[in-house]
C-alpha cells in the first residue's frame, strides 16, 4: 500500500541525518550551558535563559529569514567564512544544521537544566571531596543521576528537528539530497496537489513521532524515581 | 420559524454572524485571491480602483496560485482568484466552483535579476559565470513561474549543466527574496516583482518569452463571488484602460499580443 519514491527516501535519509547531527551537537553544547545556568541565580543566567529560550516565540520564517542574512555570502557567520577561503552556509546542509541546533537548543537545555536543578550541588561537591576529577565526577555522578534528563533532551531535541519547517524552507531552498527535509517534501507534494504521496509521508511521520514521544514518557517514568 | 428569523436579526444587529451570514446587500469587502507576483500590481489597481469608487472596500490576499486554489476548494470565502497560470482557475471550473469561464488577464513574462551582476549587459552568459555558485527559481512542481523556468534553461540547454546550482524558492516571490538579500547570485523572477519599488533599482535580463509556454495570466468568479454587488464595476475596472497601463508598468504581456501571436 506504501509505496515511497526514490525522492521520498532521500528525503526521509536526509531528515534522520539532519535529526543524529543536531541531537549529537546539542547534547554538547547544551549540557554545559544547562550545568552553568543551574548553578545559582544571577541577571546574566537569568538573560542567557532568556536568550536560549527565544527560539519558543520567534516566528521560525522570521529566525530563516534572519539566519539567511547572517549565513548567506554577505552575512556576519557567511562572509567571514568566505573571507577565510570556505563557503558561506545558506542553501547548504551545514546550514540547516546551523539553525537546527539553534532552533531546537531550548528543547535540549530546558529538560537538563530541570534535571541538573534537582539534583543540586551536592552529590559532585561530595564526589570531588573524596578526590574525583571533573570529568570522572561527569560520567561518574552526573551522567547516571541525570540520565532521565540527557534521554528527555536527546529526545525532544530530535523529535523537534524532525518537525522543523519554516526555518529550513527560508534557509534551505529545498534543495534534493541536502537541504529537502521530510517536512518540505511533504509541503511541496501539498502544494503539486499529490495528496497521495503526502498523506503517506504524512501518515509515517505521525506514527514515528508517536512512537519516539511515547518511548521518551516511558523511559522518563522509569527514571523518575532517581531523585536525590 | 417567526422566532427564528427574531433569532437571525439579533444576531446581525450584534455583528455575531460577521463572515458567515451576510445579507447580499451588506457592504461586504470584495475578497480577492491574488498570486504572489501580481501582488505590486493588484495593489496598485486596487488604489486606483479606490479612487474611481471610495466607498467599495476591497481584501487582498496573497498567496500561491496552487495553494489559493486548494483554499477555495476548501470552502475559502474568497470572491475572484486571479492565479500566475490560467489551469488554476480551470482547476476550479472543473470543480464546479466557479461561476463563469477563466478569463486570461495578462501575460507573465521571466526576468534574470541579480544584486551584485550586471545582468542587463551580461544577459543569458550571466547564468554561466564561474562567480555564479546559486541561481534561485521558484519550484517547477507547483509554482508557475518555476516550471516556465526550468523550460526556458532545458531550451537554453543548460539545465543539466546548472542543476547542481540551483536552489528551489517555495513561490515567485521568495525566490525574489533570496535574490534581494544577496544569498543567491542571480534568480529567475516574475518582471512584475522586479519592476516593484523594492528592487526596481536594480537591473534585470528580460527572457525571450519564446523559451517558454506562455504564462496567462488568469482569474476567474467564484459562486461566492457571483453574487456580489460590486461584482460588475470591478470587473469593468479591471479590463479597462486604466488597469492595462498599471498591467504595461509592471511589464505584464496584453492578452491580445497573445492572441495575435496564435493567429
Amino acid at each position: 500500500m506504501i509505496e515511497l519514491s526514490g525522492a521520498d527516501w532521500q528525503a526521509i535519509q536526509l531528515t534522520l541525518k539532519l535529526c543524529a547531527y543536531t541531537t549529537i551537537i546539542l547534547l554538547c553544547i547544551a549540557t554545559p550551558i544547562a550545568w552553568w545556568l543551574s548553578g545559582g541565580r544571577s541577571p546574566l543566567r537569568t538573560f542567557v535563559q532568556a536568550i536560549v529560550a527565544l527560539p519558543l516565540v520567534l516566528p521560525p520564517t522570521v529566525l530563516g529569514f534572519y539566519l539567511l542574512l547572517v549565513l548567506g555570502p554577505e552575512g556576519l557567520i557567511g562572509g567571514t567564512l568566505e573571507s577565510f577561503g570556505g563557503r558561506h552556509l545558506a542553501f547548504s546542509f551545514e546550514g540547516i544544521l546551523f539553525a537546527s541546533v539553534l532552533y531546537s537548543m531550548p528543547f535540549a537545555v530546558q529538560p537538563l537544566y530541570d534535571s541538573f536543578s534537582r539534583l543540586g550541588r551536592r552529590p559532585v561537591d561530595v564526589a570531588a571531596s573524596l578526590g574525583a576529577g571533573p570529568l570522572d565526577r561527569f560520567f561518574t555522578v552526573v551522567l547516571p543521576m541525570c540520565r532521565g534528563g540527557f534521554v528527555v533532551a536527546a529526545t525532544l531535541s530530535f523529535a523537534h528537528t524532525i518537525g522543523e519547517f519554516g526555518v529550513i524552507l527560508m534557509l534551505g531552498g529545498s534543495i534534493p539530497g541536502e537541504t529537502k527535509v521530510l517536512s518540505v517534501l511533504i509541503y511541496d507534494h501539498t502544494e503539486a496537489m499529490n495528496y497521495g504521496a503526502a498523506h503517506q509521508l504524512s501518515l509515517m511521520l505521525l506514527v514515528f513521532s508517536l512512537l519516539v514521544l511515547f518511548t521518551v514518557y516511558a523511559i522518563n517514568k522509569r527514571f523518575e524515581v532517581v531523585r536525590i | 420559524m417567526r422566532m427564528m428569523l427574531w433569532v437571525v436579526r439579533v444576531l446581525l444587529c450584534f455583528g455575531l454572524t460577521a463572515g458567515t451570514v451576510y445579507p447580499a446587500h451588506a457592504d461586504r469587502p470584495l475578497q480577492l485571491a491574488v498570486a504572489s507576483d501580481l501582488r505590486f500590481a493588484m495593489q496598485d489597481m486596487i488604489r486606483a480602483y479606490n479612487d474611481k469608487y471610495p466607498n467599495y472596500r476591497v481584501q487582498l490576499i496573497f498567496g500561491s496560485s496552487g495553494k489559493l486554489t486548494t483554499q477555495i476548494q476548501h470552502g475559502a470565502p474568497y470572491d475572484i482568484l486571479f492565479a500566475a497560470d490560467i489551469a488554476f482557475p480551470e482547476r476550479l471550473v472543473s470543480a464546479g466552483l466557479a461561476a463563469g469561464d477563466p478569463e486570461p488577464y495578462a501575460l507573465g513574462r521571466l526576468v534574470l535579476w541579480s544584486r551584485h551582476l550586471p545582468v542587463e549587459s551580461l544577459g543569458i552568459e550571466t547564468l554561466e559565470q564561474p562567480r555564479v555558485r546559486r541561481i534561485a527559481i521558484a519550484q517547477p512542481q507547483h509554482a508557475p513561474y518555476g516550471m516556465r523556468a526550468q523550460q526556458a534553461l532545458e531550451k537554453l540547454g543548460l539545465w543539466d549543466t546548472l542543476s547542481h546550482k540551483i536552489v528551489y524558492a517555495e513561490n515567485i516571490a521568495q525566490a525574489a527574496q533570496m535574490a534581494q538579500s544577496g544569498a543567491v547570485d542571480v534568480a529567475i523572477i516574475a518582471q512584475a516583482l522586479a519592476r516593484s519599488s523594492g528592487m526596481q533599482h536594480r537591473n534585470y535580463y528580460l527572457l525571450d518569452e519564446a523559451l517558454h509556454e506562455p504564462l496567462v495570466q488568469g482569474f476567474v468568479v467564484t459562486i461566492r463571488g457571483n453574487t456580489h454587488p460590486q461584482l460588475n464595476d470591478f470587473l469593468k475596472f479591471i479590463q479597462s484602460s486604466d488597469a492595462a497601463v498599471i498591467k504595461q508598468r509592471y511589464g505584464f504581456g496584453l492578452i491580445s499580443t497573445l492572441e495575435a501571436r496564435n493567429d
